[in-house]
C-alpha cells in the first residue's frame, strides 16, 4: 500500500512512464489505484515516430502491469520522508511474517 | 462479489497474468454494505476514470499487438470492456490498413493500454504513414512480425545463457 499512497501524492505531477514495450509517455498523472494502474493527462509520446496510433491520443489509461518505470520529477519527492517511510513498511512486513 | 479487506497486499493482484481486479463500487454505494471493511471510496478513482471514458472514442491496445479503436459502450471492475464500432488498424512499416469488426468484448487481463482519442487531431495522421490495402499491410507485417520472432529469439536465448529470465516471457507485448 505504500507506493500507492506515494503516487497518490504525486497526482497532477508530470511524470514519465516507460512501458514494457519500451514506449515512453509524458504525462499528467491523475489518478492511480490500488493496481498502480495509472491515468494521464495531456500525453505526449516520445518517439512518437514509432508509435503512430498513439498520435492522437490526449489521455489514457495504462494497466498498471505493463509499467517498467514511472520517472518522477525531483523536486516533488522527500527523498527521506520515503525511505522512512519504506524502512517502517518492510519492519512492518517483516513483522507480519514471523 | 469480492470483497477487499483493508490490508489486502496489493502487490500479490498486481503481478502476472491473473485477472486484475478492479475494486467493486456498488457496496460503497449503497446501505447493503455489511461484512468485512471496504476500501474508502476514494481508493476507486480509476474506476471512476473508466466512467470518464465511456461513450468515448479510444484506441485500446491489447497485450497480442492490436490495436482497436471504437466507442467505449460498457466495462466492470475488471476492466472488461465493451466496444462498438470497432475498427483494428494494422500498422506495418509506414503503411497503415482498417479493418471493420463491429462489437468487441474485451477480457481485462488483455488491455495494456487504453487512451481516448482526441477528435480534433484524429485524422492528422503522421504525414510520413500512409493508408494501404490490407492485403499489403498484412503481408507487410507478418514479415516484420516474423523478423521480430526471430530477433526475440535470438536475444532471449543470450539472456538466458546468461542467467537471466527475459522480461515479459511468456507475455507478448508488442
Amino acid at each position: 500500500m505504500l507506493f500507492f499512497s506515494f503516487f497518490k501524492t504525486l497526482t497532477n505531477q508530470t511524470v514519465t512512464i516507460e512501458l514494457k514495450n519500451d514506449i515512453r509517455i509524458r504525462g499528467t498523472l491523475k489518478s492511480v489505484d490500488q493496481y498502480l494502474n495509472i491515468k494521464l493527462d495531456d500525453v505526449d509520446v516520445l518517439d512518437l515516430d514509432k508509435y503512430p496510433h498513439l498520435s492522437s491520443v490526449k489521455n489514457m489509461f495504462i494497466r498498471g502491469s505493463v509499467v517498467r518505470y514511472v520517472m518522477l520529477p525531483r523536486s516533488e519527492v522527500d527523498i527521506g520522508l520515503l525511505e522512512d517511510a519504506t524502512r517502517r513498511e518492510a519492519a512492518n512486513q517483516a513483522g507480519k511474517a514471523r | 462479489m469480492e470483497r477487499l479487506p483493508m490490508n489486502e497486499n496489493p502487490a500479490g493482484a498486481h503481478h502476472g497474468n491473473a485477472p486484475q481486479g478492479f475494486p467493486p463500487q456498488n457496496n460503497t454505494l449503497g446501505p447493503m454494505s455489511q461484512g468485512p471493511p471496504q476500501l474508502p471510496p476514494q481508493m476507486f478513482t480509476t474506476a471512476a476514470q473508466l466512467l470518464d471514458l465511456t461513450d468515448k472514442k479510444l484506441v485500446l491496445v491489447l497485450r497480442d499487438g492490436r490495436k482497436l479503436i471504437g466507442v467505449l459502450r460498457s466495462w466492470d471492475q475488471f476492466a472488461n470492456l465493451v466496444l462498438q464500432d470497432t475498427i483494428e488498424r494494422l500498422y506495418a512499416g509506414n503503411l497503415y490498413a482498417d479493418i471493420p469488426r463491429g462489437i468487441f468484448l474485451v477480457r481485462g487481463e488483455n488491455v495494456l493500454l487504453l487512451g481516448e482519442i482526441d477528435l480534433d487531431k484524429e485524422d492528422d495522421i503522421p504525414p510520413h504513414i500512409q493508408r494501404a490495402s490490407f492485403q499489403e499491410v498484412f503481408e507487410l507485417k507478418k514479415k516484420e512480425d516474423g523478423a521480430r520472432k526471430v530477433g526475440d529469439k535470438k536475444r532471449h536465448g543470450k539472456l538466458q545463457t546468461l542467467g537471466f529470465e527475459p522480461e515479459h516471457s511468456g507475455e507478448i507485448l508488442f
